[in-house]
């Protein structure tokens, strides 16, 4: 019950209370540092950490606030944080794509992010396409054509093939074995995701997003 | 990852002010991609970032006369997309196109690509750039050295220069531009790279308060050229040997050459030998062969790297027959 | 009597159709919440300190620095001072803290000395003169027994002699003795002296097992083809790494999220170390990010999440393996390696089989492969060395040996024909009578497998393709048991037509969930939606872990009993109201109705609501020997490849894979053939890329990270086409499971396509270009001598 409450809370704030709490139980623990400025060419430039400091993000539309130390990748922001667990951890060294998201309408991996350089972008997860009641065309295709089987590396797959059709609308297969090269999936879905990406071509894998 | 300050510089001095003298002490944050998984690795542990995404005079290409000037911001998947570089520079677009995967094109700049640090597995497993082990042996040596290099490995490096850009862009004579305390300076991509006698030296020429502003590249009207790359995989993986050919041409022969090979050295190798080699033939499959030959003349295999000769042959010997096919530059 | 029996081909509405997964929507979305999701209030992160050498002793630990780190909530010690550590990267020290960096920062602050001992990591051919002898792990007790039929009497004198490196568990044995090993060897077993893992020296051989009389048989065989053949130790590389996330809603009871293959057996191996009942302990799993073999057990990390959590006051705990101690400790498929002789008439019939095999799967030597595979040579000289070394332990990987095998004995045959002269298409259909007893299944399957890829269209004899790059085609047959492990359920229907299934098993995205529910509702004759179906926790019936490709002959057989059983309950309270007796009633199409009279019926609805306030629940169990039986065992499949070889370079490029395959009755079409295109997938990356690179220096794995522990990306491919061999002659032998037996094949079949293609045979796997060229070049360099 406390999760759908919480995410109740998120769609009018941004942050459920849930994240408030542990947010503050976090800060209670380890003093947050204001910024502090170091003279550079002559100007003040502040400098952030190595303790925590606020970090906003604009995720799905939505505004997002926490304190994080810098060291934060965005990938753990958006799942610690957040709560939004759609982007997966795997290699955690920008190999295997499962942490991919839209930053500013590009596919980029979000454990290579700090989460503090994310600040001022625009960036979609897997969730801020589709839910389960009304899938994004990427997201059905990916259904329809059993482009999954653990489904750990599917929501990394899905948003690296909605950024992929944003720029190629009318792909070939040959681009789609291209553009879909930067996501690794070890059960081997990868005839379905095949098909999948020519199937939401076809209905326009763009739609919304 | 070991915790760190965080600091945005709006312009190159400022970027330079808040660099310090050593490397432990602060690294230029780009794109992130390779620096975040060293960091992750424990292989680097700065105490400082220097975020230099928001200098935005380094994210401009300028077209002239000379040539053609990119700033070292500007992504691989910008550049890979960029007309006036696939007119001027074929090699060059294709190589950016086929560097790693979309999600790294979007984010890896062309100065970042530059200067990411070796694979070398020794090296990523916290054994230092020269990878030594506790008695000051070389781990490579005696080790698992199927990737390492098979020209320029006198030692005490052995590893292979990682990017696929760089020795198109030696290719094509291009020079790095360089911003430090001093102002700015000029290097050629090719002697940017050098292969480190310490453990406390980089593999490449820039100081811990430098940071690279833009990479010039030279007109190149009327040549040909292509790049090569041998890889197991289709896609976004690293190659066991890359090769470049930048031709000028005249009445079907090769004028003049220049060449240079990728994964092989600790630096992209140039190899004269092979413009040598074809200096005044027309490209044929079996001149390419020879110079492919001829750029392997003074490899010497490692225990376990024997096979990559051979690639670096024929990655050669292919990119001299496409280039020999491909349309003259704009 | 309740009629079982699975439904007649014209009775089935779901049963056999192509289904999209139940719970495709929650992936597709990312809103599937896996072990790794968990994230509750209050949870504390936990990291653990590994080894970094691959043998040493423990000196001394210190974490008093890391319990004071700010945010440090709890220590754990998963060693202690004295112990030896048997490969890099074993637990030694667990921690848990308010975040992420905290914890990271706390174990860079444990001090551990260690007093560093010799390792050796590597899986090289054994030297010739290993004496036979050394003590023997359980792995290797099995594989004597089972794959090298050694005669209990030589297994047990050596058990005697030498001992045994397990303290062996009386359950354990009583086990053994159920699954029909001799009283004997059990005593023999119990009574042997126990040698720790480790000390019972690197090589442990087997005597040569002989069957028929190879002597004669080679003295009679006109042709005798000898090679080398193997594949190395490769990972699991689970996308979703091992772990677990514990809680203690109050101090007696004890509440897990793991990430694993075998949800209700996991109770039971947490109560010993915890010093607690296994009923206060409840498991939970929605979603498990891949196993493929090595999340049956709890692991040290799960148990010591629940130590950290009890010090941390009950406070959720949440240990995930980063990717290096995922490649490095959570699992490895053991090498296997073979010096093959196998000797035939002219006319390709086979007479004679010898092989010298060995491999390791870690400290504890490891198992031998079953050869030769399949095909009963009639005179075969066997022997096996197991070689202990300190790298991460093997665990089961899909098709445990079976993808050795087959690289190992396909390759030779194929390397026979050859010499021969023979296609292997007709070398094989030639022999086929050895591979009893599914030679007519294979028989099909070649013939179906020849006509997907056109294999006498476009074979050729080896090396005869022109130009640079050459083609080859390769086949490999494989085979694989099946039969559905023990499962129960409670399978309720509600008087509001609601229908659910709850069991203990897991679904782990091979569609189980979707074939339970596809299964409930045929037998209930209602539409699939009408179907819920719950898994993955204890608090619902145990149902078995999930490998061997058992689940789905388990929980379809479970299931179908409890529909059948429910049904009956519920025609018992709607057989007055249509004037029946509950046995004259069906249901079928949403109705419950009277089967010689079908006008009395009433809808699904309203005969639910004859049940009153109480639904009826049933519990259909699944175990061996019921009648009828609604699994079976033993699958039969044929893959073919077609490859392209790049000689120059030695790149290796699958244009095409035909895979035929049968299963008995499939439930659900399209997550099966998705099963069988995933094997074909992860076979392509093993035959061409896995592979655990040691390195001898520092005992450490190099390539402990996904670039370059290669998988196969999406354009690494071409065609795949599968063909699901069903219908009469299939479909009657009841449920059988899918999952391991497509992966068995690809590693041969694309090996053999590379032999075929460039005229020599590359031994080992993985088929990477150094071993590509050193193949052409050993040709060349026989051709010159010549």
């Amino acid at each position: 019950m406390g999760d759908e409450e919480g995410r109740g809370r998120r769609r009018r704030s941004g942050v459920s209370r849930r994240d408030f709490l542990k947010i503050g139980g976090i800060a209670a623990s380890v003093p947050l540092v204001t910024p502090k400025f170091v003279r550079a060419a002559g100007a003040d430039v502040p400098v952030h950490g190595p303790g925590k400091t606020p970090v906003s993000l604009t995720i799905n539309g939505k505004a997002y606030k926490a304190d994080l130390e810098p060291r934060v990748t965005l990938l753990d922001a958006l799942r610690n944080n957040f709560d939004l667990t759609g982007a997966k951890r795997v290699c955690d060294r920008g190999t295997c794509g499962a942490c991919t998201v839209i930053l500013d309408g590009k596919a980029v991996y979000s454990c290579s992010v700090l989460a503090i350089s994310a600040q001022g972008h625009q960036i979609t997860t897997v969730e801020g396409l589709g839910d389960p009641e009304r899938m994004h065309p990427v997201q059905k295709a990916f259904w329809d054509n059993d482009a999954q089987q653990c489904g750990f590396c599917t929501p990394g797959f899905v948003v690296a093939t909605k950024a992929f059709l944003d720029r190629n609308p009318n792909p070939t297969p040959e681009q789609v074995r291209k553009g879909i090269c930067g996501n690794l999936c070890r059960c081997g879905t990868y005839v379905g995701v095949r098909a999948a990406a020519l199937q939401a071509a076809g209905e326009g894998g763009r739609r919304n997003g | 990852m070991r915790p760190f300050e965080f600091a945005s510089a709006k312009t190159k001095a400022q970027a330079v002010g808040l660099l310090g003298t050593s490397f432990d002490q602060a690294e230029v944050l780009a794109g992130g991609s390779d620096l975040l998984a060293l960091m992750k690795d424990d292989v680097v542990h700065p105490k400082r970032l220097v975020s230099i995404q928001g200098i935005t005079e380094l994210r401009e290409v300028k077209p002239s006369e000379a040539g053609l000037t990119i700033g070292a911001l500007r992504t691989l998947d910008e550049l890979a997309h960029d007309q006036e570089i696939a007119r001027r520079y074929p090699a060059l677009a294709w190589a950016l196109g086929e560097a790693a995967s979309p999600q790294i094109r979007n984010v890896a700049t062309l100065g970042g690509n530059l200067c990411q640090r070796p694979r070398c597995w020794y090296f990523r497993g916290g054994h230092g750039l020269l990878a030594k082990g506790p008695s000051g042996e070389s781990l490579v040596i005696k080790g698992d050295n199927r990737y390492h290099a098979i020209l320029g490995n006198q030692g005490p490096a052995y590893f292979v220069s990682p990017s696929t850009i760089a020795p198109v862009l030696t290719a094509y004579g291009a020079k790095v531009r360089i911003h430090g305390p001093k102002g700015d300076r000029e290097v050629t991509v090719e002697k940017f790279y050098r292969a480190p006698q310490s453990d406390t030296e980089r593999e490449h020429d820039l100081q811990p308060n430098e940071i690279v502003t833009e990479v010039v590249i030279p007109k190149a009207s009327g040549t040909q050229a292509a790049a090569y790359e041998v890889r197991q995989k289709e896609a976004f993986d690293w190659p066991f040997a890359t090769a470049c050919a930048v031709l000028k041409m005249s009445g079907g022969r090769v004028e003049s050459a220049r060449i240079v090979l990728g994964h092989v050295a600790p630096v992209p190798w140039v190899s004269e030998m092979a413009a040598r080699s074809i200096r005044g033939k027309s490209v044929t499959a079996e001149t390419a062969a020879a110079a492919g030959q001829a750029a392997v003349e003074s490899a010497i295999a490692l225990s376990r790297n024997k096979f990559k000769i051979q690639l670096a042959r024929v990655a050669v010997a292919r990119a001299l027959l496409e280039a020999s096919k491909a349309t003259a530059a704009a | 009597m309740a009629n079982y029996e699975w439904p007649a081909a014209d009775k089935r509405s779901l049963i056999g159709k192509r289904i999209s997964r139940v719970d495709g929507p929650q992936k597709t979305t990312g809103r599937a919440k896996y072990t790794y999701d968990q994230n509750p209030r209050g949870m504390l992160y936990g990291k653990i300190v590994r080894s970094p050498h691959a043998h040493a002793k423990i000196v001394s630990i210190d974490t008093s620095a890391a319990e004071k780190h700010p945010g440090v909530k709890a220590v754990e010690l998963m060693t202690e001072p004295g112990k030896e550590i048997f490969w890099a990267g074993d637990e030694l020290v667990a921690l848990a803290a308010v975040d992420e960096t905290s914890a990271e920062d706390a174990a860079r602050l444990v001090k551990i000395q260690y007093e560093v001992l010799p390792h050796f990591v590597s899986d090289a051919e054994p030297p010739a003169d290993v004496p036979v002898g050394g003590p023997l792990s359980e792995n290797e007790i099995r594989s004597m027994v089972t794959t090298l039929q050694v005669p209990v009497g030589q297994v047990v004198s050596r058990v005697q002699s030498d001992g045994i490196t397990f303290t062996p568990k009386e359950e354990d044995l009583e086990q053994a003795k159920k699954n029909g090993m001799p009283d004997a060897l059990i005593d023999a077993i119990r009574k042997a002296k126990v040698v720790p893992p480790g000390k019972g020296g690197t090589y442990k051989k087997v005597a040569a097992q002989t069957q028929g009389d190879p002597d004669k048989g080679f003295s009679e065989s006109e042709v005798v083809s000898e090679g080398i053949y193997g594949s190395p130790v490769i990972t699991h590389c689970c996308l979703e790494s091992h772990g677990a996330m514990s809680e203690w809603p109050d101090p007696e009871h004890l509440f897990v999220h793991i990430s694993t293959q075998n949800v209700s057996g996991i109770p039971g191996q947490m109560s010993e170390p915890l010093k607690m009942p296994a009923t206060n302990i409840r498991v939970h799993q929605d979603h498990v990010g891949g196993g493929f073999g090595s999340k049956f057990s709890v692991d040290s990390w799960g148990i010591v999440s629940a130590k950290l959590s009890k010090k941390a006051g009950g406070k959720p705990v949440k240990i995930m393996l980063d990717r290096r101690a995922e490649l490095e400790v959570a699992g490895a498929r053991p090498s296997a390696y073979a010096r093959v002789k196998v000797g035939a008439k002219k006319d390709g019939t086979l007479v004679a089989w010898e092989h010298s095999g060995w491999g390791t799967g870690g400290v504890g030597g490891g198992g031998a492969p079953p050869l030769p595979y399949i095909v009963n040579v009639p005179n075969q000289k066997k022997q096996h060395t197991a070689i202990s070394n300190n790298i991460g332990s093997a665990r089961a990987w899909r098709a445990p040996n079976h993808p050795q095998a087959a690289v190992i004995t396909m390759g030779a045959l194929e390397d026979l024909a050859a010499k021969l002269n023979m296609d292997p298409v007709d070398f094989f259909l030639k022999n086929i009578e050895l591979t009893s007893p599914r030679a007519k299944i294979y028989a099909e399957e070649i013939r179906k497998g020849d006509e997907l890829i056109g294999w006498k269209k476009n074979w050729r004899p080896r090396g005869e393709s022109p130009g640079p790059v050459k083609r080859g085609l390769g086949m490999s047959i494989h085979t694989w048991g099946g039969r559905g492990h023990n499962s129960e359920c409670d399978f309720t229907i509600n008087p509001d037509g609601s229908v659910s299934v709850k069991l203990g098993s897991q679904d782990l995205g091979t569609g189980t969930r979707t074939c339970i529910q596809m299964v409930a509702a045929d037998s209930l004759g209602v539409p699939f939606d009408a179907v819920k179906v719950e898994l993955g926790d204890t608090q619902y019936p145990p149902s078995g872990g999930s490998g061997g490709s058992t689940t789905i002959g388990g929980v379809s057989s479970s299931t179908r009993r409890g529909a059948i059983d429910a049904l009956n309950q519920l025609f018992a309270k709607v057989a007055p109201a249509l004037n029946a007796k509950p046995e004259e009633l069906e249901a079928v199409n949403g109705t419950v109705r009277v089967a010689s009279d079908t006008k009395r019926s009433l809808p699904w609805k309203q005969a639910c609501a004859k049940l009153g306030a109480m639904p009826v629940t049933a519990r259909g169990v699944n175990k061996s020997g019921m009648t009828p039986d609604l699994t079976n065992s033993g699958v039969g499949g044929v893959q073919m490849a077609d490859v392209s070889v790049d000689t120059e370079t030695g790149i290796v490029k699958v244009n095409k894979m035909v895979a035929v395959q049968d299963c008995g009755l499939v439930i659900d079409l399209k997550t099966a053939e998705s099963q069988v295109y995933g094997a074909l997938i992860m076979g392509i990356a093993y035959s061409l890329y896995e592979e655990k690179i040691m390195d001898e220096q520092t005992g450490r794995m190099l390539n402990a990270n996904m670039e370059f522990y290669r998988l196969t990306g999406i354009g690494d491919f071409g065609e795949l086409v599968v063909h699901m061999m069903t219908g009469p002659g299939y479909d009657e032998r009841g449920v059988i499971g899918l999952a391991e037996p497509p992966t068995v094949s690809p590693g041969a079949a694309i090996s053999n396509a590379v032999a075929n293609a460039i005229g020599v045979r590359v031994p080992f796997l993985p088929l990477t270009p150094d071993r590509v060229l050193a193949a052409l070049e050993g040709k060349e360099a026989r051709r010159a001598a010549l």
